[in-house]
């Protein structure tokens, strides 16, 4: 954008600057209503100002263009208009700005004169260096300009930079750090009020319900569960615990945890061993182990399920376990038989298998195994974590 | 092992938070003996040197160096000393480097008050306390590459790899089985169920295998590069 700026500064010969300063002066910034021209027009000494200073420098000019025309009639003469137009605003501008400007203008005053006597010293030589660089970078370029050598208003050239790096130098270096720490500053308050707004919609806000809901236990071990399990997800998974949907086997049995939790108060303790993307055959596979766990929580009465899934290279593995009343295989009750088919069918379309393990007091286990894809397990061959 | 069956295990608990400290110590007062509280790291060290007890409870995640400074420090002087690991807090990698620093175990500070005694009591007399979370990390790590692929084997190349058995054993903690549920299921002693929990905590120990470091790594990089790092 910037650069965009000083390309165009340099095409239209300088014209640029006075029209951005006019915008500057004539369009009201955002949320305000009055431009800046609109408190200019009865500020009566700033336009005696600006109209004096914008005639001295026509003098100065004057003068330069005496030395070399080509240069100040291209670029100089439409500075005049810049130069009454930046008092204007510089009188004028609403509080923050001003500030700002202050800021950046700072060390520039600094050269006059004040700071420590050390730091005087040093900007005096600077001054000095300076100056001097900078008559003899200017005499040489005057000097040769009916010249037809090349390299010496080249030679004449670079001193002049030099000179202005020397003087100007420090002023752009301190500029650039006060940008990079005003952006480190802002992303570190950025970051803190995420923190902090995470911090109260959630746990905050799960302290209240607790301390509403301290008279059912079940209740407040429930909430705090969930608000576990949250807050973990957070810190060591980097996860947003969003509503959206799962793309990795741990993930799907996390949602599948979180989803039973919620909806029937049973705990779910899950471990996964290595991870992969999900396919069609996983995500069958992860609707199965849904209805495992959905059908453990409301029939086994066990006070925790366990689901453990494991991905290999070869196939995926999830058991699901509780401890609750079991069955035997052999008489299920019929409500039960449709479920287990129901995840039967589901696993055995996609190629999965499904064993039960299960008997009268000692509670449930369901194993399903799915295989992987050839092409993702060639992909993702032993991918675990 | 079995030093005078009847006693009370004696315990320091090393937690930085007072109100978790003096919940351990109600619930679990009367199965074992605590001796003594730390908040800190410095102040735990003195007092484990000074006590010496039969098993440490101590929090992962402690300000000044957690609870793997501690025993790095113990460990010299007092090597006789055991570590139970303790966390609500539960970061894979943190949890592996407590183990190989020596931890004889690890468990949730969820973890109900008749769990949490007999795991003090099981590292009293020496065995390993595995939590189901525990054996999931367990296998992810010894799981994370092929091993015949490892450049640099550890000295033992036994311990660079979890037999067969040992992985069946750490799968069922890992779905919440017993000790005793294991040897029933598949059809050993208990006993034998200890020995393959002790013999995968001294691989997880002593196996220089750089896999181990290197999934460690990996995790954290993950996490550095997913988002915010609540940990630092």
């Amino acid at each position: 954008m910037r650069i965009v700026f000083v390309v165009i500064t340099l095409v239209s010969q300088g014209w640029t600057i006075p029209f951005y300063l006019g915008g500057w002066l004539l369009i009201p910034a955002r949320g305000t209503e009055a431009s800046i021209w609109s408190r200019a027009r009865h500020d009566s000494r700033g336009i005696a100002l600006a109209v004096g200073l914008a005639s001295l420098l026509c003098v100065l000019l004057g003068l330069a263009s005496v030395l070399n025309p080509g240069l100040v009639n291209t670029y100089g003469w439409q500075q005049v208009v810049s130069v009454a137009f930046l008092v204007l605003i510089w009188r004028n501008a609403p509080d923050s700005e001003q500030a700002a400007m202050r800021h950046l203008v700072e060390p520039l005053e600094s050269l006059g004169g004040g700071g420590e006597h050390s730091m005087r010293r040093g900007l005096g030589i600077r001054l000095v260096a300076a100056v001097a660089l900078l008559a003899a970078g200017f005499g040489w370029l005057l000097t040769s300009h009916e010249n037809v050598a090349l390299l010496r208003p080249l030679a004449g050239l670079i001193l002049v930079t030099a000179g202005i790096v020397l003087l100007l130098g420090p002023w752009w270096l301190r500029i650039a750090r006060d940008l990079v720490l005003e952006r480190q500053a802002r992303a570190r308050a950025e970051e803190r009020a995420d923190l902090s707004s995470r911090i109260h919609d959630s746990v905050l806000q799960t302290l209240a319900l607790i301390q509403r809901r301290a008279d059912d236990p079940q209740q407040v071990v429930q909430l705090a569960r969930a608000q576990e399990r949250e807050l973990r997800s957070w810190l060591f998974e980097g996860r947003t615990l969003g509503d959206g949907d799962a793309t990795t086997v741990s993930e799907g049995v996390r949602q599948i945890q979180r989803d039973v939790e919620a909806r029937h108060g049973v705990p779910v303790e899950v471990v996964t061993v290595g991870d992969c993307p999900l396919d069609d055959d996983l995500n069958a596979l992860l609707a199965a182990a849904r209805e495992a766990t959905v059908n453990a929580a409301k029939w086994s009465g066990a006070g925790v399920i366990s689901v453990y899934a494991e991905v290999e290279p070869e196939q995926v593995q999830v058991a699901v376990r509780d401890r609750g009343k079991g069955f035997d295989p052999d008489a299920v009750p019929g409500d039960r038989k449709g479920l287990a088919e129901s995840v039967h069918g589901r696993m055995s379309r996609h190629g999965g298998r499904v064993t039960v393990h299960s008997a009268v007091g000692e509670g449930t286990k369901v194993t399903l195994t799915m295989p992987r894809s050839a092409a993702a397990a060639e992909a993702k061959g032993g991918n675990r974590r | 092992m079995s030093t005078e069956a009847r006693t009370l295990p004696r315990v320091v608990l090393v937690d930085d938070h007072g109100l978790f400290r003096s919940g351990v110590r109600a619930e679990i007062g009367r199965q074992v003996e605590v001796v003594g509280e730390a908040d800190d790291v410095g102040p735990a060290i003195e007092m484990i040197d000074r006590l010496v007890p039969d098993v440490v409870l101590l929090d992962v995640h402690m300000p000044g160096g957690g609870g793997q400074a501690v025993i790095t420090a113990v460990k010299r002087d007092h090597p006789e000393v055991r570590f139970l690991a303790l966390s609500a807090s539960d970061a894979p990698e943190d949890v592996i480097a407590v183990i190989r620093a020596g931890a004889r175990g690890y468990v949730t500070k969820t973890i109900s008050t008749a769990e949490l005694a007999d795991a003090i009591q099981r590292v009293a007399d020496g065995d390993a306390v595995f939590s189901h979370r525990l054996a999931g990390f367990v296998l992810d790590a010894f799981a994370a590459a092929p091993s015949a692929q490892d450049v640099k084997p550890s000295f033992d190349p036994e311990l660079d790899q979890l037999t067969s058995r040992e992985r069946e054993v750490l799968r069922l903690i890992a779905q919440g089985y017993t000790y005793k549920e294991i040897a029933r299921e598949l059809y050993i002693s208990v006993k034998t169920v200890e020995s393959h929990v002790s013999s995968v905590l001294r691989k997880l120990q002593l196996s220089s295998r750089h896999q181990l470091t290197r999934w460690a790594a990996e995790r954290r990089l993950d996490l550095s590069v997913q988002s915010f790092d609540g940990r630092k």
